[in-house]
């Protein structure tokens, strides 16, 4: 029997545990499955049944539930149970049933305990009892959902489907139709380095609303209804970048590239059949609220899917961008809103997010710190009411959102901070031109910046402008390379720990403020250094390396400082909300166990370093 | 397709007594055990017949003009189908295949080279049948096709229960439709719902396979069953109300 014939195999192959699998072992698991069709609401496994199998979801979804007849969870497509009676060798303790119509790929007990001793990662992965009880076990090993696990080449079935920009739109459906695909991509023409180049792409929906809809005859060229598309994902990203990519563009098809050239599409229906219960899909919710009160009632939504997130044991990375994508799409629909309330703006405008919200790295507890970049034909007198009353509108609803206005009044409702574009290039060239220390200790978090709404080339521009300028201006990085050395991290705090424990008083360790907050001060003096345009750290760490700036060693390193401290305030984060109190940024270190001590004591070591060798690399300049 | 195929309702063959006749009479040892083996009482509830799925791939629907290319099959009950147990053989057809069921079928000419000819896999294929019921989709093409293979290399032709699940189908949709859609069938303006294996397939839920490969449509006919007995029958109905 030809195992590769198989559609079980190729199933398999894309969810984990199985994704971990050599070649061989994935044939031989897909040769030993023994499947069932069980209809909606049938039983599957009964409360103290002999289990010999482990049951894997092919198609459809079940419920879990409880001894006691409490509904525990739901799992759907490409999941696993069963595997921790057939691990503790005991009778089924929680009963599962079919919660549609579903078929059950059964792998015998013998070639499961086989791969669970042969393969370490395959072993991990079933052997976790229960998933919400989690943790990072440190900076290297990290188990995750399959979301986090898998990468878009494993969802990526079939080669790109390709046509030149010059094709005919009927011809394009053609292909379509004939591909069985609901989106195409467009090519150059005559791509000057022969291989192809990615122009754009075409959607079924494309078809209908550009073409059809615009009664546009067959024969109109591709490259005039396609959607150029300037958004792709990597071949080797994660899913979970690919759906954050969809919902903060708001698009359903992505190309996928291997180095520059396009290899497949994958479309948000893969993502959702791939994980259907995925907390970002609170993102789609915050774009369907007609009110704020909609967006009220949201909050519990957005603080469950980050502590869910937490729990499986996303990267802080992830975990920041996710919180991120939320509270762009908050502000976007608030804007939307009041737009609608008060009429098209005077001029164009862009709504820029400075701080952790731009840099993608945002924690629950944040202030909001926002800016307004006006067209230049801006005139105060006649348009400003309208962008004041656009500000507050948005910054108030913020606020109600549980974003607290900032204290040091960087927010768009503040009339120094709505100003045109040139008036913005101006103020940085004063702040990189002629650096004065305490001045640029208020304004760094401006450095940080991204369009989050309306013209967003505006903010793209500016950032821009200023990574050329500041990486040009030894006296501006000596002076924010100084700064950055002002916030140390509290390294003596573990001496004091020690005390601690002998009875004196208890301290608090704030993670933002003396551990975060200085790293990303760091990197950002690099990151300018080596004309960066990239705001999150873990970004412009990757520019900085690129550029030389760094050796690769120190780059690994504070990487993974910054994921450690990030996660630990994460995990603290959403321990607070499980225990039902707000969340903070105040370590208990008590709460903290050895390993993690041990870690977070590293991690701040790294940062005393990188801080030092800061003085090294950028004298200060006089100007 | 010939002509008679439709004509009328299947009749009824008592099966059990049937095997033990051909049994009897069979001259080449494999086909005797083959019928030897038997087959279950017809009273014997679905959930007791251990069964077989089988496809045969072919190029074209006429036994006595077209060619076997691939033939599948798979082994199962109503609980469990046993992968492990799944047989898959491309064989050479007499005739060089033309272009476009190579594509169909997705069988290369290197493969058809180095495949065996039918009659060489023909005793392995009737043990892996033996003491099953044969379940496909469609019943006008694996066993006439077999026949007529056998009668071919053999002399004799070869007979055996089936249970075909497009006709299970086609009793379903039946059974379930509305008085307005019956006489609006009868009138001829209701479009009739597809009998295909892939559409079947979608009403139980049932993912979607490419089609055409033999060992794949056997698979895939095995589920279907389950699911049309988990939606339409009892497991205790005997097996002799739906095999012909």
């Amino acid at each position: 029997m030809e195992v590769e014939q198989l559609e079980i195999r190729e199933h398999l192959r894309r969810h984990p545990p199985f994704s971990f699998l050599s070649e061989e072992d994935l044939n031989r698991v897909s040769m030993a499955v023994e499947i069932s069709y069980f209809r909606a609401d049938s039983h599957i496994l009964c409360l103290g049944q002999e289990i010999a199998d482990l049951h894997y979801i092919r198609q459809g979804s079940v419920e879990v539930f409880r001894s006691n007849g409490e509904f525990y969870n739901r799992l759907g497509e490409g999941e696993i149970f069963g595997q921790i009676s057939l691990i503790a060798r005991r009778s089924v303790r929680y009963p599962v049933r079919a919660h549609e119509d579903t078929l059950i790929y059964f792998i015998p007990d013998s070639v499961f305990s086989d791969l669970c001793r042969r393969n370490e990662a395959f072993a991990d992965f079933v052997e976790v009892e229960d998933r919400t009880r989690m943790r990072h076990a440190g900076l290297q090993s990290r188990a995750g959902t399959e979301m986090m696990t898998t990468r878009v080449e494993r969802l990526v079935q079939r080669e790109a489907v390709m046509l030149p920009g010059s094709a005919s739109v009927t011809e394009a459906a053609r292909r379509m139709t004939d591909d069985g695909v609901s989106a195409m991509l467009v090519c150059a023409d005559d791509p000057p380095s022969g291989q192809p180049q990615l122009l754009g792409i075409v959607t079924d929906s494309d078809l209908r609303r550009r073409v059809l809809a615009e009664d546009l005859p067959g024969a109109t060229p591709l490259a005039e209804v396609m959607s150029e598309s300037l958004v792709s994902v990597e071949a080797d990203d994660y899913l979970f970048a690919a759906l954050l990519a969809m919902l903060k563009h708001n698009v359903h098809h992505l190309p996928v590239m291997r180095r520059l050239k396009p290899v497949g599409v994958i479309d948000l229906a893969d993502l959702v059949g791939h994980e259907t219960r995925n907390s970002l899909f609170v993102v789609r919710n915050i774009h369907e609220q007609e009110d704020l009160d909609g967006l009220v009632q949201l909050l519990p939504d957005v603080r469950g899917s980050f502590v869910r997130m937490v729990n499986e044991g996303a990267t802080a990375n992830m975990v920041g961008s996710a919180v991120a994508t939320i509270g762009r799409a908050l502000k976007q629909r608030l804007l939307e809103m009041a737009e609608a309330r008060l009429g098209p703006p005077p001029v164009p405008y862009c709504f820029v997010a400075h701080g952790s919200m731009a840099r993608d790295e945002q924690s629950l507890v944040t202030d909001q710190d926002n800016a307004l970049i006006l067209d230049d034909t801006f005139d105060r007198a006649e348009h400003d009411g309208y962008f004041r009353a656009l500000a507050e509108s948005v910054c108030d609803g913020l606020a109600e959102l549980r974003y607290p206005y900032c204290k040091g009044k960087i927010m768009a409702t503040n009339p120094d901070l709505r100003q045109p574009l040139a008036v913005w290039k101006q103020r940085f060239a004063e702040w990189i031109g002629k650096p004065d220390r305490p001045n640029l200790l208020k304004s760094s978090i401006f450095f940080d910046l991204d369009g989050v709404h309306g013209q967003t080339q505006y903010a793209d521009s500016l950032k821009q402008w200023i990574a050329d300028r500041a990486s040009r201006s030894p006296a501006f990085l000596g002076c924010l390379a100084h700064n950055a050395q002002t916030r140390t991290p509290p390294l003596g705090f573990f001496r004091d720990f020690v005390l601690e424990k002998s009875g004196r008083h208890q301290d608090f360790l704030d993670l933002k403020r003396r551990g975060m907050a200085p790293m990303v001060d760091v990197i950002r003096v690099h990151a300018l250094a080596s004309a960066s345009v990239a705001q999150n750290s873990f970004r412009r760490l990757d520019d900085i390396q690129a550029a030389g700036f760094l050796t690769g060693s120190m780059i690994a390193d504070l990487r993974d400082s910054m994921e450690f401290i990030a996660g630990t305030q994460y995990r603290h984060q959403a321990e607070n909300l499980e225990r039902g109190i707000e969340p903070d940024n105040r370590v208990n270190p008590v709460t903290l166990n050895t390993f993690d001590r041990r870690n977070l004591k590293d991690a701040f070591r790294v940062l005393a370093n990188a801080q030092r060798f800061l003085r090294l690399r950028y004298r200060v300049v006089k100007v | 397709m010939t002509g008679s195929k439709r004509a009328g309702k299947p009749k009824r063959v008592d099966w059990p007594a049937r095997f033990s006749e051909l049994a009897a009479s069979a001259s080449i040892p494999w086909m005797e055990r083959f019928y030897q083996a038997g087959t279950v009482a017809a009273g014997t509830a679905l959930a007791d017949v251990p069964m077989v799925a089988l496809d045969l791939e072919t190029t074209g629907l006429e036994p006595h003009n077209n060619a076997i290319v691939s033939i599948g099959l798979v082994p199962f009950s109503l609980d469990r189908i046993r992968v492990s147990g799944a047989r898959y053989w491309v064989v050479q057809p007499r005739r060089r295949l033309d272009p476009e069921s190579v594509l169909i079928h997705r069988i290369t000419h290197e493969e058809l080279e180095s495949a065996p000819r039918f009659s060489a896999v023909l005793p392995e294929l009737l043990e892996a049948l033996a003491g099953r019921v044969v379940v496909v989709h469609y019943r006008h093409i694996e066993r006439p096709f077999l026949d007529q293979v056998c009668r071919r290399w053999t002399g004799a032709g070869l007979e055996f229960p089936l249970i075909d699940t497009m006709l299970l189908e086609g009793w379903a949709l039946r059974r379930n439709r509305s008085l307005a859609r019956r006489l609006g069938e009868r009138i001829g303006f209701r479009k009739r719902k597809s009998l295909r294996l892939a559409a079947c397939r979608q009403r139980y839920h049932l993912p979607t396979y490419t089609a055409h490969h033999a060992m794949t449509d056997a698979l895939a006919t095995a589920e279907l069953f389950q699911a049309q007995v988990a939606y339409h029958f009892r497991r205790g109905l005997g097996v002799d109300r739906i095999w012909m």
